[in-house]
């Protein structure tokens, strides 16, 4: 604001600018400076897209042993968006993504840097980390399908492109086409049939839905318990969650009237995505948030991937949980994950084509 | 407004240093209305930037669906308000029957529930799995989906009904003192020649009060051109939902921001009507005979039929959500309790509470400064600021976003340069950046209350206190707050209510570990877990429904004095500024 010498002609509207409002401008400036005040360096702070529920039993495991603080903020959209503006200045150290596509966003925008650890090349196998060490992939899961047990005769559903089959017609259910899981799948579908069969497959899917796409990976075993449906589309981990939960019983009786099928085993196999993490480029503490990137690597954090989470741990020689490895071993489709990356945009673009959510 | 600068000036013996003296009101009116108006400006701007193959792509796909479902959402809730919020009104105020009285105030009640609270409520009730088509399988031992029909709530029909069932009152506020307004003559004359009740509203009485009508058809439309929560939760892809799909699915900013600025031509219509409509009010008062309106007394049966009108509304807008989220809320108390509940209110209380008092304090000040007189092109400028409101929220969070980031990112810049010094992240990712958000959106409420607040004080006492000696910030001090002082508390109160409520803008521009009770009942209700968050929508509903009961205190002072002259137009004239601001 430009300071105005006094004009003596206009006394009416002219007033000296009270010193009681400029005290409040700078005490709230300063306040604000303060706020924004950078913390100590014994910190690492995340960006996820991860649940925080799912990462906060890492987070405290890696805070008891190493004292250091870490300061999860999760989000369902907009972290990349937010990574953006902030620039250089983002607080954000590390980003954890739930699905690769999510990943390969922040590197398209250039808002990574690499990941220079011996130890996280050695747990991880190369197929699930970026060729140019930007991100590294710590989970695995498989995008499953869920049946009724009564209403689905075995062998009915086997793959994906059973669902857009004239016999599942008004009988599939499944999350928003746009949600990141079902863009990954349509991808992968993609890159195994090209663009005009997959477009072609999305749209028998569409026409074989039993109501519009809603809700989250649970809600369809739910309405697949309740009849709304009878085979929905839902990431493999969800079914250890429901089985075990505790806290709401009736989503065991979810998980019970379902079986878990890993579609296209005898072909191209079960579309699988992992969770990944990566260090931004304007990260702040870059060698704490390489540490903590190495411990969910390790042994235990991906023992509590595994029996916390019922994910597929991707280090060699980590254990599934008992009741994962119970569902039986499957047939992943490991093709080089960059390959779905290729197609992403591409699909976003069909699950508009086709209005797959309308 | 940090101003460093003192420099030893004039001075008196008393004061030991004073500022240089500066035209407050003219350089901050200019000041405020530029910030105001910086967020829009962004988002024009960003709009012309290339966005790739985003746009052919949205024009060939998305872009026919996007208007389509604008406009029918627009055109069904502007119908349906019409029709229930004139109707109840004409019920309410020329017709006898039990129950009258309460349904006066008692139809306003439903404006306290956020659209994305009821969407949450009812999707509960009537989806496949809730209580309602499970009581309907039970009953008739259907099995599956296929084996019976009901309608589909999550779908474009289902948000016209919930918007609908809570932004009638607008509505109905308005026909409401539109018709008390009216000359009883008017109708009297169409009675004496021949016309039935019927005729006589239809003829009469509703195009006597369509210029308030209209307005708060346009204000309802604007609130669902605003809505975020309910269309993002039922997926109807509307203009909003695709801001938001552009924008942080396809991560395009300048793609989203040419649906912005398509979105803000619809706006731009909007405020048109509603000026259209206030500009035609000064006609209407044909007639200064103004009393006790006579009062049709209805027979019993169709004094059955008016009290199912108003009943159903108030029922469906308000009991019920409110009875719901009221049982869950006792099962599941613990669990809002235990996911840091008070946390997030006091988050809400302190955003809303500052976004208020500076919303007050800068309507005030653009308010009296217009009056002090200001050169045409600041008054322009300032009106166009005052437009907030019509901005939906996901515009404006763009805008907001992108521009903070950038001039963040430039003051560090320029600071590093310079001193060496990193400046850091002073707006962006703070609260001032959601608090600014909120009071770019309702500045328009405070402006607009203190400058009918403002308008009913006679200029003579303006020239008595400077005739006096005092100057305009001691005669504003003096005079005029303490005289408009009833219309700026609830000026604070509405602001306040309308940013505990406001989702799309929270969810964007808020800190990241940052909930607020918006943001947290709708994190959660999109998880399916709406019993969870009950409590906290519950106080959402608590906190609206405070400018709701001063509202109807208006209303019922106003029905009390509608029988003198001067006193019915006097009374009837806070309803209509209230409504003509509440816009959440």
């Amino acid at each position: 604001m430009s300071v105005h010498p006094q004009n003596p002609k206009s006394t009416n509207a002219k007033r000296k600018f009270p010193r009681s409002m400029m005290a409040i401008g700078l005490a709230l400036f300063s306040a604000t400076t303060i706020a924004s005040a950078h913390a100590s360096d014994a910190v690492v702070n995340v960006y996820s897209y991860r649940q925080a529920f799912l990462i906060d039993p890492l987070v405290k495991a890696y805070e008891q042993k190493t004292g250091a603080n870490v300061k999860v903020v999760f989000a369902k959209k907009g972290l990349l968006q937010r990574l953006q503006s902030e620039g250089m200045n983002s607080p954000a150290d590390v980003v954890l993504t739930a699905d690769i596509n999510q990943m390969a966003e922040f590197e398209a925008e250039n808002l990574l840097q690499p990941i220079n650890s011996a130890t996280i090349t050695a747990n991880i196998p190369a197929q699930y980390r970026a060729p140019d060490g930007m991100w590294t992939g710590l989970t695995m899961r498989a995008r499953a399908l869920y049946t009724s047990k009564t209403r689905v005769k075995p062998g009915e559903v086997t793959t994906y492109e059973d669902l857009a089959k004239p016999h599942m017609k008004g009988r599939v259910c499944t999350r928003s086409g746009k949600h990141p899981y079902n863009v990954s799948l349509l991808a992968s579908v993609i890159t195994a049939k090209g663009e005009k069969d997959a477009e072609v497959w999305l749209r028998g899917v569409k026409d074989n839905l039993a109501r519009r796409p809603q809700g989250n990976d649970r809600a369809q075993v739910k309405a697949v318990m309740e009849g709304e449906c009878d085979v929905a589309v839902g990431n493999s981990y969800y079914f250890g969650m429901m089985s075990t939960n505790d806290k709401k019983p009736e989503q065991k009786e979810w998980a019970a009237a379902v079986n878990i099928i890993f579609p296209n085993q005898d072909d191209r196999g079960t579309h699988v995505n992992v969770s990944a993490a990566a260090i931004t480029k304007s990260a702040k503490h870059y060698a704490e948030a390489v540490k903590f990137l190495e411990f969910l690597s390790s042994d235990e954090a991906q023992g509590i991937y595994a029996a916390s989470n019922f994910e597929y741990p991707l280090k060699e020689g980590v254990a599934l949980d008992p009741l994962v490895a119970s569902w039986g071993m499957f047939k992943a489709d490991d093709r080089n994950l960059s390959e779905i990356v290729g197609a992403h945009t591409t699909a976003t673009k069909m699950m508009d084509t086709v209005g797959f959510d309308h | 407004m940090p101003h460093t600068v003192a420099s030893p000036g004039p001075t008196s013996a008393t004061r030991r240093f004073t500022l240089p003296t500066i035209d407050v009101w003219a350089v901050g009116t200019l000041a405020v209305a530029v910030a105001v108006a910086m967020p829009i400006l962004w988002v024009l701007g960003l709009a012309l930037t290339p966005s790739g193959d985003i746009w052919q792509h949205l024009v060939d796909t998305i872009l026919g669906r996007l208007v389509w479902n604008t406009v029918l959402l627009m055109v069904g809730v502007g119908v349906g308000t019409f029709v229930i919020g004139t109707g109840t009104a004409w019920i309410v105020t020329m017709c006898r029957f039990p129950g009258r009285r309460i349904f006066e105030w008692a139809l306003l009640i439903p404006m306290a529930v956020p659209a994305y609270v009821i969407a949450y409520v009812y999707t509960d009730l009537l989806e496949y799995s809730g209580p309602i088509q499970g009581l309907i399988r039970d009953v008739f031992g259907f099995e599956t989906r296929h084996d019976y029909a009901f309608f589909e709530i999550r779908s474009l029909g289902g948000a016209i009904t919930m918007m609908t069932l809570v932004l009638y009152p607008y509505v109905y506020l308005l026909a409401r003192a539109a018709f008390l307004e009216q000359s009883v003559c008017v109708l009297e004359a169409s009675r004496t020649l021949g016309k039935g009740p019927w005729t006589s509203f239809f003829k009469v009485a509703l195009p006597l009060a369509r210029p308030s009508i209209a307005v708060g058809v346009s204000l309802v439309m604007m609130e669902t051109l605003n809505d975020f929560g309910t269309v993002d939760f039922f997926a109807v892809p509307t203009f909003t939902a695709g801001i938001f799909d552009v924008w942080l699915n396809m991560n395009s900013p300048s793609g989203a921001a040419q649906l912005a600025s398509m979105l803000l031509m619809f706006v731009i219509v909007l405020v048109g009507l509603e000026r259209y409509g206030r500009r035609k009010q000064k006609f209407h008062h044909t007639s200064t005979h103004v009393r006790a309106l006579p009062g049709f007394q209805l027979s019993a049966p169709v004094a059955t039929l008016a009290f199912i009108a108003c009943a159903l509304p108030v029922t469906l807008g308000f009991i019920v959500p409110a009875w719901v989220l009221g049982m869950y809320a006792t099962d599941f108390y613990q669990d809002t309790l235990d996911a840091d509940f008070w946390t997030f209110t006091g988050h809400s209380l302190m955003l809303s509470g500052f976004a208020a008092l500076i919303a007050i304090v800068l309507g005030v000040f653009l308010a009296y400064s217009l009056r002090l007189g200001q050169t045409s092109w600041v008054r322009t400028l300032t009106r166009l600021a005052a437009l907030g409101y019509a901005v939906p929220g996901a515009v404006l969070a763009i805008g907001i976003l992108m521009y903070l980031g950038w001039l963040d990112n430039t003051i560090d810049g320029w600071s590093r340069e310079t001193f060496g010094v990193s400046t850091g992240l002073i707006f962006s990712g703070t609260v001032i950046a959601v608090t600014f958000g909120y009071v770019v959106r309702f500045l328009s409420l405070s402006f607009g209350s203190a400058e009918a607040g403002l308008s009913k004080i006679t200029a003579n006492m303006d020239g008595a206190a400077r005739t006096l000696g005092a100057g305009p910030m001691s005669t504003l001090k003096r005079v005029h707050l303490p005289m408009m002082q009833g219309s700026i508390m609830t000026a604070a109160l509405l602001v306040f209510v309308d940013c505990m409520k406001e989702l799309p803008m929270t969810v964007i521009l808020r800190p990241f570990d940052f909930e607020t009770l918006a943001t947290f009942v709708h994190q959660y209700a999109s998880d399916e877990l709406l019993p969870e968050a009950s409590l906290a929508a519950l106080t959402i509903v608590g906190a609206g429904i405070i400018p709701v009961i001063l509202l109807s205190l208006t209303i019922a002072r106003a029905r009390a004095g509608h029988t003198g002259q001067g006193q019915a137009a006097q009374t009837t004239e806070p309803a209509l500024i209230d409504l003509e601001e509440v816009a959440p």
